[in-house]
């Protein structure tokens, strides 16, 4: 990709790519759906047992469970994105794409916006579950909080992509990202709030940016749109796809050592 | 005749958790237009690894290099236009039906969408793929995939064509169909074959001229004749004996498989 490479051919090859995998995920529907099994799991099994427990937060149980479940849905699924181009690279079908002229921007981008896609329409089901099991929010909130998991699916599919682009095998790629997921997730009161947590497990929390995420989804989930929280949450969501697309491309660009 | 691809010490150190790997050390290399050079070594020679570098798919970490004209540091796209590659292991999706393969390979090459699937069916009838259309790849033949892998590497009408060790995993009656098939591209089309291959009766068979590469260096080149002449005495010497003369190795012990190095 030359630099200054037109936007055109950019919309262009990204839709390509997209269609291409978007098709691909089309095509194995079980997969699509399976992935929401585990949030959807904690929604039904989990949920139940923390309506009557005082969470130190505005709003029910579910406005706050409801956001971290989707996060996790969106973590641990784009985390493990990688291991598609993994297998990829092993076909030859990347190096077949990257012969060609196309950006390699959309290479990423495309697949990315299709991660973006899957675990949106998962967390759309996600969400229509949790209705049905009693979870009253405004709908602005939760498009609010849709847009967060695109986002975050955005980097770390990117990051992952390139780590998967990096390491070459499953055996290196799976130790990697269970060793980034779990500390993520409970580290970012994903499952129940950090005003729960005692001060140190509170600011170490803080260097987890999917904290940020998290707390600016409940304040969404409860109809408040105008607060620290949300700054903050848009601040660090947006930094850090910009970060990871940046990373992912300069992989895809320079990959092969 | 004009050189169509041209290399003067190209060289790549990979840096590895067990220290650096000289993979390539110091190609210098012509490919005449129109040529089907055979690029001949043993396993871990930097075949694939020169290929890589020539493709614009890994840079080099010495050296330069041109394909058409077009310089591989300073032009990648230029070379991108000119030149086709398949890589040992293919490059098609086995999830993925063989006319989509087709048409978006047309669309990486940007052709629009009605030029990409005129395109893609002009390939097919050419090699042999138009009864394959709506398979998916992994239902193909060894034979038949590769032919996929090289239509989609035909795209764009490439002036340089580059195989990576093609027919190997192909049994003897997709071996001479693929032959057959290089040939009649170079003859119709005048189209410059850089193919590698660790086979010697291949080497024998359909490269105009050998260069044999050895540790990451060239090790000889020349005609399968010339080099028969001057490494293995006669031109009655088996291209077996001119391998052991060169590289001071022998290779792999014959029998009715293809002789491998
Ligand atoms: N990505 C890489 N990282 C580290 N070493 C590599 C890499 N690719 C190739 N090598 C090493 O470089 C040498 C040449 O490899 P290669 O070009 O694949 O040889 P050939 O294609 O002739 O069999 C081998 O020793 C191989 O292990
Ligand atoms: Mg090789």
């Amino acid at each position: 990709m030359t630099p200054q490479e037109p936007t055109g051919m950019l919309l262009h090859d990204t839709a390509l790519v997209y269609g291409r995998y978007l098709r691909q995920s089309l095509r194995s529907r079980f997969a699509l759906l399976f992935g929401a099994l585990t949030p959807l799991l904690y929604l039904l099994f989990f949920g139940p047992l923390l309506t009557g427990l005082p969470l130190g937060r505005a709003g029910s149980s579910w406005q706050i469970l409801v956001p971290g479940l989707l996060l996790q849905l969106g973590l641990f699924g784009a985390l493990f994105a990688g291991f598609t181009i993994i297998m990829e690279s092993a076909q030859g079908v990347v190096e077949r794409m990257r012969v060609t002229p196309v950006s390699r921007l959309a290479l990423l981008l495309g697949r990315v916006l299709r991660d973006a896609t899957v675990f949106v329409f998962q967390a759309v089901l996600l969400v229509l579950a949790a209705v049905a099991m009693g979870l009253r929010a405004p709908l602005a909130g939760i498009l609010v909080g849709f847009g967060f998991v695109a986002l975050l699916t955005i980097s770390l599919a990117s990051l992952s992509y390139a780590a998967g682009m990096k390491v070459r095998t499953p055996q290196e790629f799976g130790p990697l990202i269970n060793a980034v997921s779990m500390p993520s997730m409970l580290l970012s009161g994903l499952m129940l709030p950090m005003s729960l947590a005692p001060a140190w497990l509170n600011v170490l929390s803080h260097f987890v940016p999917f904290r940020y995420l998290v707390d600016a989804m409940r304040d969404a989930y409860v109809g408040h749109y105008a607060t620290a929280h949300m700054l903050y949450g848009v601040l660090v969501a947006v930094g850090f796809a910009m970060l990871a697309v940046t990373a992912g491309t300069r992989v895809f660009r320079t990959a092969g050592a | 005749m004009a050189a169509v691809i041209s290399a003067a010490g190209l060289a790549r150190t990979f840096q590895t958790k067990a220290g650096p790997v000289d993979a390539v050390r110091g190609v210098d290399l012509t490919v005449h237009e129109g040529e089907i050079l055979g690029f001949l070594g043993p396993n871990g020679a930097g075949k694939t690894t020169t290929l890589r570098m020539l493709t614009t798919l890994l840079k080099p970490t010495g050296g330069t290099a041109a394909v058409a004209g077009h310089d591989l540091a300073t032009d990648p796209a230029g070379v991108r236009r000119a030149s086709g590659y398949v890589a040992q292991s293919g490059g098609a999706d086995p999830g993925i039906g063989v006319r989509e393969e087709l048409v978006t390979q047309a669309r990486f090459y940007r052709l629009s969408k009605a030029d990409a699937v005129a395109r893609a069916g002009e390939l097919a009838r050419e090699l042999d793929l138009t009864d394959f259309l709506d398979r998916r790849t992994a239902a193909l033949s060894g034979g038949q995939r590769r032919r996929l892998d090289i239509a989609m590497a035909l795209t764009h009408r490439p002036k340089v064509l580059f195989l990576d060790e093609p027919t190997t995993g192909l049994d003897p009656g997709s071996r001479a169909d693929l032959w057959d098939l290089v040939r009649r591209l170079r003859d119709e089309h005048g189209t410059t074959v850089f193919l590698t291959t660790h086979y010697l009766d291949e080497a024998d068979a359909l490269a105009d001229r050998l260069v044999i590469v050895d540790g990451g260096t060239v090790a000889a080149e020349g005609t399968p004749g010339a080099l028969k002449l001057r490494y293995g005495g006669s031109l009655d010497a088996t291209l077996q004996d001119t391998f052991l003369a060169v590289t001071g190795r022998a290779p792999a012990p014959a029998g009715d498989a293809p002789v491998a190095v």
